[in-house]
């Protein structure tokens, strides 16, 4: 492939992009009228939503055939490389925020909140975590560590290492255990999903736990709610991967999008290891 | 190296035209004159805002507007220039002059490059259309500080929606702004040769990844808190309002580097051509970039010194923040040294280039005296704060804007900007600039609060002179659309190297720039 390695490809005109832009318009605008009460904005967000699938099968399904017909070469290869770590890295940063916000509140928002200044404010009030504020409606147990939170972790450290034994079968030009590998991933994200979902439910059951819940609810539930949807978004990426592989793409030497999936996986990893130290542990 | 086909030599392009043209390219110009012309039209209707507040500002009393409407006016002024003008502008700058200057064919991801401009326009629709909705857009200020962004009506929302748009179509931008630089750079075009626009673009794109997800977070939090019953920002419930600014500012203070580095790099490319010089200290100027990226992440609490904080907090923020006076005055005495016993003359690009070192050295000086946490304590929401962050962004990142655009017009469109209109242009911002804002030092000083629609009878004669260098600089920037569009239409033929001793890559390809460059890589020395 002299021609894909001299030239750096640049892709036709593309219908693509403005179909993801009316996607966002409408969610966007239809999320809007949505939250105030204004009809049709939920179907709005449904069109939106659609169009973006829509969107997304059509251009990445395009970028597949492109890779597949051998239209990029090395260096369209190392420009993938180093923009899946960029992306990463701004999710990180998105973490961060919410991160921030809990150590924020827990080392100095609540502290400052129960302070002499305050006391007149808020007679009584004991800034200690779990906390859900000063004005406490109804009681709450807060979550345990050492039950469903430590199976999950391990689940997904497993899927880690299932994971790189289905990249280990892609090396090895073992398409069988790629495979394997890639549907126990999958499967193992799923069922820790599962098991977030079970956990939600007897939190808002049980437990009085919600989203409501003071700055405890808020912080526990965008933190592992954010972290979930990425576990789901994680998995779908996985499943593509999954269904090319029994289409047999990918080689030992060109098999990038099976590599970005797997370092967003770990990364989603990562990020649960350190939410089950700061959020359900300390 | 391949023959060059007449394809390459004229501004072929092939696919869709009219309009469809320019919703499908994935041609880096097309992309980077949509940007242009984008915020173009976002800074007339930022401009518009901003003279509708100085109207209802040139007499004591209300006379134009309610009190409500002119919050909506400050804050959507504000939102607009940032996210609307000055960066798609900047991106408009890097998409068009990266690939040219590193030599590459086109930006590296050419489809989604053209998602990351097609985003803006519905953001913007969001943002301005929220003015039309019942209560109006957003008046929380461009800060969008808890609590008065949670309290607000559904215009917020969407410009909740429109912050996470352009967040998105940014990140996007920035990615494959850094991949490009990165990967797609000439055969010896190391990174100690890239031109410094580049050095400050891959810098400014570094900085963009890594806040603009976190203004996604605090506009997400403001969203749940909205509606869902979050709460971050309510002490009720063991959060606090403080901690939005926080999160805010730890985006924000990066942010106002996001506006003025890639500014940075367009004067740096500007004064060796006029002063005939090569840059002085190009080393220490790329340090100095960096140096500045890295502080703008614990300066962010120089922003809050009136919330209350530890002494030693406020005495770290202070002192960290003065610090970054080292590396920009590096840059400031490298500049004055690149035109130290050069050949200096002083067409437009220059003027507009060194009016950029005079007036942003006044606003620098402000920024130092407002990080000194006892007189930024007096200040705080004065009209002192007003006139410094004017004098950064107007005066710093809108000069460099013209100075650039007039630099590389001539490469743009093949024809050289009349130098007539363009002196008027500068002398006429330049004078207007200075009246409008140089009064609103005094004013703050005197302690005249921002954000207020009316105002005591002290103040009364500094507003009016402020108002009318206010209309004088808005029109005045009739001109600089007069100069681009003639300067489209026709004039003096433009050279491949458009401005004598124009140094870099993107004069070696005629002007104007084909449609296509670079397809066979150029061998840099």
């Amino acid at each position: 492939m002299g021609h894909a390695s001299d030239h750096y490809f640049v892709p036709e005109p593309s219908k693509f992009p403005i179909f993801g832009s009316i996607a966002l318009l409408l969610m966007g605008s239809g999320a809007v009228m949505w939250l105030n009460g204004v009809s049709p904005g939920n179907w709005m967000v449904l069109a939106g939503f659609l169009v973006l699938v829509y969107m997304l099968f059509g251009w990445f399904g395009q970028v597949v055939r492109e890779s597949e017909g051998g239209s990029y070469g090395r260096k369209v290869d190392k420009s993938f490389r180093w923009s899946m770590g960029w992306f990463i890295f701004s999710e990180v940063m998105f973490f961060a925020a919410f991160f921030g916000a809990l150590f924020y509140v827990r080392s100095i928002g609540l502290p400052w909140l129960g302070d002499a200044d305050n006391a007149l404010l808020w007679p009584g009030f004991e800034p200690t975590w779990p906390n859900a504020g000063p004005i406490v409606e109804e009681a709450f147990t807060p979550m345990e560590a050492w039950g469903i939170p430590a199976l999950n972790t391990l689940i997904l450290l497993t899927s880690g290492a299932t994971l790189t034994w289905a990249h280990w079968g892609l090396l090895k030009e073992k398409r069988g255990q790629l495979i394997n590998g890639l549907a126990l991933t999958i499967l193992l994200g799923v069922i820790f999903l599962g098991f977030q979902a079970y956990e939600y439910a007897h939190a808002y059951g049980a437990m009085n736990l919600k989203l409501t819940t003071g700055i405890y609810g808020s912080t526990f539930f965008m933190l592992t709610g954010f972290h979930g949807l990425h576990v789901t978004i994680g998995a779908i990426m996985l499943t593509v991967m999954l269904f090319r592989s029994v289409a047999g793409h990918f080689t030992p030497h060109r098999h990038f999008a099976f590599e970005a999936a797997a370092w967003y996986w770990h990364f989603v990893d990562v990020v649960w290891l350190f939410l089950f130290v700061v959020v359900y542990w300390l | 190296m391949a023959a060059v086909t007449p394809d390459q030599l004229h501004g072929h392009h092939h696919g869709p035209t009219g309009l469809m043209r320019w919703i499908t390219t994935t041609n880096h110009k097309d992309i980077g004159t949509m940007y242009l012309v984008f915020a173009l039209i976002m800074f007339f209707a930022g401009g518009v805002m901003a003279l509708t507040i100085r109207a209802e500002l040139f007499q004591p009393g209300l006379q134009v507007v309610q009190p409500e409407f002119f919050n909506q006016l400050t804050t959507m002024h504000g939102l607009v220039m940032v996210f609307g003008a000055i960066m798609p502008a900047f991106v408009g700058f890097a998409n068009w002059q990266i690939p040219l200057m590193i030599g590459a064919s086109d930006m590296a991801f050419a489809r989604m490059n053209n998602w990351s401009f097609w985003l803006l326009p519905p953001a913007a629709l969001l943002l301005v259309g929220s003015f039309l909705v019942p209560g109006g857009a957003t008046a929380a200020g461009w800060t969008l500080y808890a609590p008065l962004s949670v309290q607000m009506g559904m215009g917020m929302d969407m410009a909740i929606f429109a912050v996470h748009i352009m967040g998105a179509s940014s990140i996007m931008g920035a990615i494959n702004i850094v991949v490009t630089i990165l990967n797609m750079r000439a055969p010896g075009m190391t990174m100690m040769k890239m031109p410094l626009f580049v050095w400050t673009w891959l810098i400014t794109a570094y900085l963009l990844i890594a806040v603009m997800p976190v203004l996604a977070g605090a506009v997400t939090m403001i969203l749940t808190d909205r509606h869902f019953g979050t709460a971050f920002f309510n002490a009720a419930g063991g959060g606090d309002p403080v901690l939005f600014q926080h999160v805010f500012w730890f985006f924000g203070h990066p942010e106002v580097y996001i506006m003025i580095l890639p500014a940075f790099g367009i004067v740096s490319q500007i004064i060796p051509t006029f002063a005939r010089k090569p840059l002085f200290g190009y080393a220490s100027m790329v340090y100095a970039t960096a140096s500045i990226a890295i502080l703008s992440f614990v300066v962010w609490a120089h922003h809050m010194f009136t919330t209350g904080m530890p002494a030693a907090t406020q005495l770290f923020f202070m002192y960290a923040t003065m610090l970054i006076a080292v590396p920009t005055g590096v840059k400031v005495f490298n500049w004055v040294a690149t035109m130290w016993k050069g050949s200096m003359t002083f067409e437009t690009p220059m003027l507009f280039a060194v009016g950029f070192i005079f007036v942003f050295t006044m606003g620098g000086f402000t920024g130092l005296i407002c990080a000194i946490a006892p007189i930024d304590i007096q200040v705080q929401d004065t009209y002192y704060v007003v006139a410094h962050f004017h004098y950064v962004l107007v005066a710093g990142s809108l000069f460099a804007l013209f100075a650039g655009t007039y630099y590389w017009l001539p490469k743009w469109t093949g024809h050289m900007p009349s130098e007539k209109i363009g002196k008027w242009h500068f002398w006429c911002s330049i004078v207007f600039f200075n009246l409008a804002f140089f009064p609103m030092h005094f004013l703050g000083l005197a302690g005249m609060p921002r954000r207020i629609p009316d105002y005591g009878l002290q103040f009364a004669d500094f507003n009016a002179i402020a108002t009318i260098g206010a209309f004088g600089f808005g029109f005045s920037q009739l001109l600089f659309v007069l100069a681009i569009v003639k300067c489209a239409r026709g004039g003096e033929r433009a050279a491949a190297r458009s401005w004598e001793a124009a140094e870099g890559l993107e004069w070696t390809v005629p002007s104007p720039a084909p449609h296509h460059t670079f397809e066979e890589a150029p061998l840099v020395r």
